[in-house]
């Protein structure tokens, strides 16, 4: 911006408009260019894995692509199959909304809870609660550990438990019932998701301005719930907003936890997402013009949520 | 108990807090902190049972007779199997040392510029980067494997490293890390003559020490957790996290391994995060989205 306007007096000097604008737009081009070489690298990667596939990925969707064949360009009928004649994926788009519904929200405030909370705590055991609650998202995939919780003869940690006090008879197939089997994954799905969000959510908090909260006392600020909505949660705005993002963008891509418990496919597809319909297309049947459709429509709903729940959390204590 | 209670909350002067009140969050902190803590734990105890251990009814949470017979099985087990498993471990440290500390540099180096200064198009890129935020990779999953068999990179280490090294969270978290940095300090330089990549190496770098262990707790767990995915399917190239896959599918014989493995898994992680809690959490400080 500085550059430019020191330009400016240059280009009077007699050039035709167009081309003085080309040629300070090329010098500008030149004296930054130390700074394209150093995002050169990480740019040409991010481009080569994340921009130009989600482009393939709208494109292939309007087509029918096997891997083998070009692809051959069907319009709209990729999107009009899933919404129309697939029954399965309208299962996957409910069990997805089901799992977003309810991790979301959830994980979302429980982070800021335990941040709040932990927060109040004296340095040292706060470090050691941090790491409590941060563990089980960086412990690398052991949730298979719930398995052995969930498993479904007698011998699993839960239906021992439950038939030792004589609450059950038997033992219960918590992962073959499709009664149950949501209701585990959003379980295991929760406890993994105290992630980045959670530790942006406690660095925030310690960043709070001491001298905000005394003024806000002396404005007459009663109670610590008004505390929270006028002070805190407007100075960590920014927070907030890093870890909607997390949150939603984690809760709308439950797969992994889904087939390491319920197996892919699951009993009935009761723990179908849109995301192993996607594998389930793009791995197995190599439908891949239509599974770029389940992706688009998945990069859709994720961001298009993200966009919503921003605009919402702007006027948080406004 | 109950003055030890109040002794671990700081008392806030300014806004009284009833007893009660803060006997609750206490109660409330302690059991979810038991909900995440007590499968960790449970993971740990197991992989010290001895077999009989693993198998008593009712099962029994703690461990009684630790044992360390587990982990010679592994290392026996593994020395029989057609691949060493010290092989596994070889290419889940290389996929994972290589994949970070590539990561590192190269989202520092774009952050760089990004953060420090105004160029043609730098508010459109850091956009970008902060629109894939809103999306996880299942999304590029396919176009990814065409990209990669284009490129010749399947069955090689390369299609899990090189992608990584670009994902975008390290780079939006260094970039406002880096806005930190006093201009002075970087102006200074170039008045003593130094180039951009002079500044980046030696000023910026050592200043954002912080944030490089931030991006490493946030890179290497995925990493060291990767099975490989699709990319990868010659048994020598394969980590240990699909060996522990394999281990596990040998069924009740083998819940002693798989316990021995998974808790290898866990642990290191977790370490690295105990060393590097308190550069994390300075970084994360300066991790919001500003309007």
């Amino acid at each position: 911006m500085q550059s430019k306007s020191i330009e400016q007096p240059l280009e009077e000097s007699g050039y035709p408009e167009k081309r003085s604008r080309i040629a300070s737009f090329l010098k500008e081009l030149r004296k930054n260019i130390h700074y394209y070489v150093l995002m050169a690298p990480y740019l040409i990667i991010f481009l080569l894995f994340t921009v130009i596939p989600v482009v393939i990925s709208f494109g292939l969707s309007f087509t029918y692509f096997n891997m083998l064949e070009f692809p051959r360009f069907i319009g709209w009928s990729n999107y009009s199959r899933l919404f129309l004649s697939d029954d399965i994926f309208s299962i996957a788009l409910k069990n997805t909304f089901m799992f977003a519904i309810i991790t979301g929200p959830i994980s979302y405030i429980a982070c800021f809870i335990f941040a709040w909370i932990i927060n109040e705590l004296s340095p040292k055991v706060r470090a050691f609660m941090t790491l409590v609650f941060y563990a089980p998202s960086i412990s690398g995939n052991v949730f298979f550990i719930w398995l052995i919780i969930f498993s479904g003869d007698s011998y699993g940690y839960l239906n021992g438990i439950l038939m030792n006090i004589g609450f059950i008879l038997e033992p219960i197939q918590w992962l073959k019932d499709e009664q149950y089997i949501l209701a585990v994954v959003i379980i295991v799905q929760l406890w993994l998701s105290l992630g980045a969000g959670f530790l942006a959510f406690i660095a925030g908090l310690q960043t709070i301005d001491r001298s905000l909260i005394e003024a806000g006392a002396i404005d007459g600020i009663k109670n610590r719930w008004q505390e929270l909505w006028f002070i805190t949660l407007p100075s960590m705005r920014p927070m907030l907003m890093f870890g909607a993002v997390m949150q939603i963008t984690q809760s709308f891509a439950v797969a992994e936890i889904s087939i390491a418990l319920a197996g892919f496919p699951s009993v009935n597809y009761a723990a179908h997402t849109v995301v192993t319909h996607l594998m389930d297309y793009g791995t197995i049947r190599f439908e891949m013009g239509y599974a770029s459709a389940i992706a688009t429509i998945l990069f859709t709903i994720m961001v298009g949520t993200n966009m919503v729940v921003q605009r919402l959390l702007r006027k948080v204590g406004a | 108990m109950v003055s030890n209670t109040i002794k671990l909350f700081r008392m806030n002067k300014k806004l009284n807090r009833s007893f009660t009140v803060t006997f609750l969050m206490f109660v409330f902190l302690a059991l979810f902190g038991a909900f995440m803590a007590l499968p960790l734990v449970y993971a740990v105890n197991n992989a010290f049972k001895p077999l009989d251990e693993l198998f008593i009814f009712p099962p029994r949470f703690f461990v009684r007779n630790p044992t360390l017979d587990n982990f010679f099985d592994l290392v026996s087990l593994m020395g029989n199997s057609w691949v060493p498993l010290s092989r596994y471990i070889t290419n889940t440290l290389f996929i994972t040392i290589a994949g970070t500390v590539g990561h590192i540099l190269l989202a520092s180096a774009a952050a760089y510029p990004l953060a420090k200064y105004r160029f043609f198009g730098s508010k459109a890129i850091f956009s970008i980067v902060v629109l894939s935020l809103m999306f996880s990779p299942h999304v590029t999953a396919i176009p990814n494997y065409m990209v990669m068999s284009w490129l010749g990179w399947i069955n090689t280490q390369a299609s899990i490293i090189v992608p990584s090294l670009a994902f975008p969270l390290g780079l939006f978290l260094m970039k406002q890390f880096m806005e930190q940095l006093p201009n002075a300090l970087l102006e200074a330089a170039k008045v003593d003559g130094a180039s951009e990549y002079r500044i980046f190496w030696s000023i910026v770098m050592p200043n954002v020490k912080p944030a490089w262990l931030t991006l490493m707790i946030l890179q290497f767990p995925m990493l060291w957790g990767t099975d490989g995915g699709n990319f990868i399917y010659s048994e020598n190239l394969k980590t240990l996290h699909y060996a522990l896959g394999q281990i596990i599918q040998g069924g009740i014989a083998r819940a002693g391994v798989g316990a021995a493995v998974a808790l290898f898994i866990m642990i290191v992680p977790i370490t690295l995060f105990i060393i590097s809690q308190s550069s994390v959490m300075q970084t994360m400080a300066n991790s919001g989205i500003k309007d």
